[in-house]
């Protein structure tokens, strides 16, 4: 291997034996990235550092909190009031979950607008939907640990989903909870799934960022990197960026952490949990409303568990039904509209999972689930047709830099260690 | 023996008979650790609630726990039966009897689970929201049941389930 030739003696010792700081190099320092991403290429680096920030606060929280339906709601209260800044650390780790949605969500539209889910990018893709399959589960069953009355309710609903699958529903239902309602048993695993599954998600990161490597960073002009001229290395230009990026998202994240911790949450789960009594009105938190409002807008119950199921799983297969050899929506003048128009969708859904489910509610739900899958089973397919794109540059070099000509000369990275 | 076969040898199928003993013993170390998450012994020793019923005055609801969940035993008025009983079947989702649905048909004992997704309906409150037939009503998503537990309107598949239950004395049911 080529490596780079390390000055101290003790990392070449290191390196001729393990040679993990010549592949840091290759995948942090010199790795070649487009030099046009723009900003909307941070939310990838900054998902992966709130997961960090979620599992540093998670193991210390986990120091202090009781899995026991007796115990749990004033385990939590006593983070809250006793331990030595156990009440900052639960805000951070509570709003964490909600930012890393934000960040995560951002992440995917730009990859839905720029079309980074097309070859050879269709597994990257696959296993980011995997990932963010993975976040809603951790979520969900993090909610569950503070036994408030949320938690104990959005428990029972989301596991009574299950109960739709015919058959085998009510087995898997027993199954999931341990005896014959949500209870202890229920409790005691989810504490243990909420811990180990941020793990799985370390891992699918891990394979999320080698199938990313492989090809590279998809950009904004959607066109394959042509050269040298057309990338420069990630160390320092990226990751001087990142940082960038990352102190704006810390200042607002620490805005919300410290100055209105419970915007996001909902006041009911600081009632403790009581399985005899509903709350008036059972809401997720905000992350799931969009697939809240497609599961109640369907009136039959197993429909309705599907057709929520499939609003990500039409995810997985996005890269064969958007067959425009185009990626980026920015020569796509059609497809262009209508991206805003799922995002608007999107949007709506989310309003309206948070609404009591009558009246006119229903019927925009109905509207708006419709939209969500005509837009990919039906518009995606059709405008890989009938769209005319607009041209596209010659070279990343070229739209950058005036001419390409005069880019070729002028774009010769310079390395400096 | 396989040799006479084209392309498959013995080689062939001691590789398909190993693969397939191990998935079979891989099966067989799954299950235990599937099964491990099933209702324990100690939460199948409580699967059943008696309740004396005598306190129970006519109109009346009472909520007790059974298998940590609630169950509704209402003391119902002639109305009531008489509306439970009077219904058409053809208007009804999930068609069932009212007489199936009770041992005594004054004393109506549900699980108190809306069996759209498990939320507790209301109505066991005088003051409480009834829904349109006077019974019960979920107000997660909108449920409606009648005075006999029967869903009559809403995304709720199936009717409030009846329990096993019997009558150990005159005013004792055992409940599982």
């Amino acid at each position: 291997m080529s490596g780079p030739n390390f000055p101290n003696p003790i990392v070449r010792w290191i390196d001729h034996r393990l040679p993990i700081f010549t592949l840091m190099h290759h995948e942090m320092h010199e790795y070649p990235t487009p030099k046009n991403l723009n900003y909307w290429w941070n939310f990838g680096s900054l998902a992966g550092i709130v997961l960090v920030i979620m599992l540093v606060t998670g193991i210390v929280l986990s120091m202090h909190y009781t899995a026991h339906v007796d115990y749990a709601f004033q385990s939590v209260e006593r983070i809250m009031r006793d331990v030595n800044y156990g009440w900052m650390i639960r805000y951070i780790h509570a709003n964490g979950a909600s930012f890393f949605f934000i960040v995560v969500y951002i992440h995917i539209f730009r990859g839905l607008y720029f079309g980074s889910y097309k070859a050879p990018r269709e597994l990257l893709w696959i296993l980011g939907v995997v990932i963010l399959l993975l976040m809603m589960a951790t979520a969900f069953m993090g909610y569950v640990l503070p036994w408030g009355q949320m938690s104990f309710w959005g428990a029972t609903v989301i596991t009574n989903l299950f109960s739709a699958i015919p058959g085998i529903g009510d087995w898997i239902v027993t199954l999931l909870w341990g005896g014959f309602s949500v209870d202890n048993p229920t409790l005691n695993r989810f504490y243990s799934l909420h811990y180990l599954l941020p793990f799985a998600i370390v891992g699918v990161v891990v394979l999320h960022i080698w199938a990313l490597h492989r090809f590279g960073s998809n950009n904004p002009l959607g066109i394959d990197v042509r050269g040298k001229q057309d990338s420069i290395p990630f160390h320092p230009y990226y990751t001087i960026k990142d940082m960038f990026g990352l102190g704006v998202f810390l200042i607002i994240f620490s805005a919300v952490v410290f100055f209105m911790p419970n915007a996001m949450g909902h006041p009911d789960n600081y009632i403790p949990a009581n399985p005899m009594v509903t709350p008036a009105n059972i809401v997720p938190e905000w992350y799931f409303l969009p697939f809240y409002a497609i599961l109640r807008a369907i009136p039959d119950k197993l429909l309705g568990v599907i057709a929520m199921f499939a609003a990500i799983g039409v995810l997985f297969i996005l890269p064969w039904l958007d067959r425009s050899p185009v990626r980026s929506g920015t020569f796509r003048p059609i497809f262009k509209v209508f991206f805003w128009m799922l995002l608007a969708d999107c949007v709506l859904l989310t309003y309206l999972g948070a609404k009591p489910p009558e009246g006119v509610y229903v019927i925009l739900a109905r509207i708006g689930t419709f939209y969500y899958f005509f837009h990919f089973l039906i518009l995606l397919p059709a405008l890989s047709i009938f769209e005319t794109p607009k041209p596209l540059p010659r070279s990343i070099s070229q739209p950058v830099l005036g001419s390409g000509a005069a880019a070729a000369a002028a774009a010769m990275p310079k390395e400096n260690s | 023996m396989a040799e006479s076969h084209a392309g498959a040898n013995r080689r062939d199928f001691i590789q398909v008979a190993s693969t397939t003993m191990g998935v079979v013993g891989a099966a067989c170390v799954a299950w235990p650790l599937i099964d491990q998450m099933n209702p324990a012994a100690d939460t199948l020793a409580l699967l059943t609630t008696e309740f004396d019923i005598s306190g129970v005055e006519e109109g009346m609801s009472v909520t007790i726990v059974w298998r940590g969940k609630p169950v509704f035993v209402r003391h119902r008025t002639e109305k009531e039966v008489e509306e439970a009983r009077s219904v058409d079947l053809d208007d009804l989702p999930d068609p069932e009897v009212d007489a199936d649905r009770t041992t005594n048909p004054k004393f109506l004992v549900m699980v108190g689970v809306c069996t759209h997704l498990g939320c507790v309906p209301l109505g066991q409150k005088a003051t409480d929201p009834k829904g349109e037939w006077g019974g019960w009503f979920c107000p997660c998503h909108g449920s409606h049941y009648d005075t006999s537990g029967r869903i009559r309107k809403g995304p709720a598949p199936s009717n409030l389930s009846v329990p096993p239950h019997e009558y150990i004395s005159d005013t004792v049911i055992r409940i599982g």
